[in-house]
């Protein structure tokens, strides 16, 4: 609880000692927001850490064989992702629930143990040093950034582009017979949504003085993560994964008094958060209690008189 | 070579029998349960416990470890999946409770040390154990220049009996009707009298427990029992047998299995310990593409 204390009693004092857990919410801020994009648009794309390791390797290989400016490295990472991620889209576009994300998670372990692992220029099994991190300057760009991209993404749902992707979501066959080019509006979110992911592992390459090629880093693992991100905070509105990336990143502090048993309460934490909430924290409608059989019922109907 | 193709029908052997409890499931459920290689490593865990902590013979820990297991088919359905079936949650839902589940058995196991809360489950915490040895005689033969070892030549019959077993039951029998019924169309299966609840327990009961056996057998012929055996050997890799077989098919998970095991050892001696990781997630990535349905599915609901 001291944790949450410090936030209201000393906040300069609590920016000053959290401020890689600050750029580590805003960082799965972004990558949630990503997340939503696909799942908004109907596609249970699991690829972000794909992407992200993409764009993450990108900046930093640049930066070390190049010395090239920060920004320039960005943007190259986030291009080379769009890139890679129209040529992964359009052929797993045409898969449909958890065949997407087995796909998907083809895709990303390929890349990581296939490709990332045996490169010599990527330190293969070893990770990459990374000597130009700057682990506390990140944390305004993070946040700008969380907040543009937020909006943009926000922007985008309430246009046309939006109601085509709500439109598929609900129904593709439906959308189809309603004149809507489903096949180049997947593309669009699930492109849109790899520029992302890309962007916020260049970002977070920037953070650490290593990157490590590891399952937690890129791997299924964070891959669950960052769906966990968007299907408890929510994925019908856009400030739900970004609720959800709040909460998930911040469960060791919420749950600090559980001590080595955090995973534990972490996990019935989010059984008891998704059973109750299905459509996810941010969202439509109360908790979702159901009454069991045996508990008693009130009485429909007065006696009838005589 | 031969001994990595004999290696290769081992671990085959065992990919089969954890994937035909993953298929089993999202045949009928279409819900990929997640929880499943948790289970995988419970079952290890628990008759490793049984047999050194818990001075119990083999065939008793056996036993109490696939209980185990069953048990936890019974958990994944009352508080996982049936919660959210009656919220006509969406399907994505039901990821995040098992992923939730998953989670929490596996942090029970880590935290088993001695005088922790958990040490009448496991005192190891997080890490790798074996059987002792003569745990279960284990003579070894010698084939030309093939080695054998018993525990590893009999998880071959085991397997392919229990699997031959599982296939007739679902083809022949009245549950196996039922079971089938409820695949197809859990409402017409409710309005023809079936209880679906009590199928879809049993279906989690059946799955859960070929998952804990799968373990035990892994824990026995690999030497190797952790809190993270289910997460390393099997999470994802079963997925790729039952996409390899075609998603919700007993006989292609069988074959699935055998086929994973047989690319990884090819992979393994032509292109190195390196890249033979990513080769199986290539071929599963290329079979989606190429053939959504896999070698042996037949219905393909998902795709337009």
């Amino acid at each position: 609880m001291d944790f949450f204390i410090s936030l209201f009693s000393d906040p300069v004092g609590f920016w000053n000692s959290h401020t890689l857990l600050i750029s580590q919410i805003g960082i799965n801020g972004i990558v949630a927001t990503s997340m939503f994009l696909v799942l908004y648009s109907g596609q249970l794309s699991l690829a972000a850490p794909g992407f992200m390791a993409i764009g993450a390797y990108t900046s930093v290989l640049m930066d070390l064989n190049w010395h090239t400016p920060f920004v320039l490295n960005v943007v190259a990472a986030v291009l080379l992702a769009g890139v890679v991620g129209v040529l992964v889209g359009l052929p797993v576009l045409r898969l449909r629930g958890v065949f997407l994300a087995i796909a998907t998670i083809g895709f990303i372990e390929a890349l990581r143990l296939g490709v990332i692992l045996n490169l010599p220029i990527t330190g293969e099994g070893l990770g990459l040093k990374n000597p130009n991190a700057d682990p506390l300057g990140g944390v305004p760009i993070i946040l700008v950034s969380l907040v543009v991209v937020l909006f943009v993404v926000w922007r985008l749902t309430r246009g046309r582009l939006g109601s085509a992707w709500s439109a598929i979501r609900q129904d593709e066959i439906a959308a189809l017979s309603q004149g809507i080019f489903v096949a180049r509006y997947k593309m669009i979110a699930f492109v849109l949504s790899a520029l992302l992911a890309a962007y916020a592992g260049a970002l977070e390459a920037h953070l650490n003085f290593f990157v490590d090629p590891g399952d937690t880093q890129y791997g299924v693992t964070r891959a669950v993560q960052i769906l966990t991100f968007a299907v408890l905070g929510g994925s019908g509105y856009v400030l739900g994964p970004l609720v959800g990336a709040l909460i998930v990143t911040l469960l060791p502090y919420i749950f600090e008094g559980a001590g080595d048993y955090i995973n534990i309460i972490a996990g019935a934490f989010l059984i008891a958060v998704i059973i109750f909430r299905p459509q996810g924290i941010v969202g439509r409608g109360g908790l979702a209690i159901i009454r069991p059989a045996w508990w008693p019922r009130a009485r429909l109907s007065a006696p009838s008189p005589g | 070579m031969d001994q990595q193709i004999v290696n290769a029908i081992f671990i085959g052997s065992i990919y089969a029998l954890f994937a035909v409890g993953y298929t089993l499931v999202f045949g009928i459920l279409d819900i990929l349960n997640l929880a499943h290689s948790a289970v995988f490593m419970l079952g290890a865990a628990v008759t490793y416990s049984m047999v050194v902590n818990h001075g119990q013979s083999f065939v008793v820990a056996c036993l109490v470890g696939l209980a185990a297991s069953a048990f936890i088919g019974v958990v994944i359905e009352y508080i996982c999946l049936r919660p959210l079936r009656r919220r006509q949650a969406p399907a994505i839902a039901a990821l995040i409770s098992t992923i939730g589940l998953a989670l929490v058995i596996v942090a029970a196991v880590e935290q088993g040390n001695v005088g922790s809360f958990f040490s009448w489950l496991w005192v190891d915490g997080a890490n790798s154990v074996a059987f002792p040895a003569g745990t279960v005689p284990n003579p070894t033969w010698h084939v030309g220049d093939l080695t054998l070892e018993a525990t590893k030549v009999l998880i071959i019959p085991i397997s392919i009996a229990l699997m031959l077993v599982l296939g007739y039951v679902m083809r022949f029998t009245q549950v196996g009707r039922g079971l089938r019924a409820v695949a197809e169309n859990p409402r017409a299966a409710r309005l023809m009298g079936l209880d679906v609840d009590r199928m879809i327990l049993l279906t989690l009961v059946i799955s859960s427990a070929l998952g804990g056996l799968a373990g035990i057998l892994f824990g026995l012929a690999l030497g190797d029992i952790s809190p993270y055996i289910g997460r390393d050997n099997v999470e994802v890799r079963g997925l790729a047998v039952i996409v390899l077989g075609g998603m919700g098919s007993i006989p292609g998970a069988v074959i699935g299995g055998y086929l994973l095991g047989l690319i990884e050892i090819v992979a393994l001696v032509t292109l190195g310990s390196n890249a033979s990781g990513g080769v199986a997630f290539a071929a599963l990535f290329l079979m989606l593409v190429l053939r959504p349905q896999g070698l042996f599915g037949t219905r393909l609901r998902e795709r337009i």
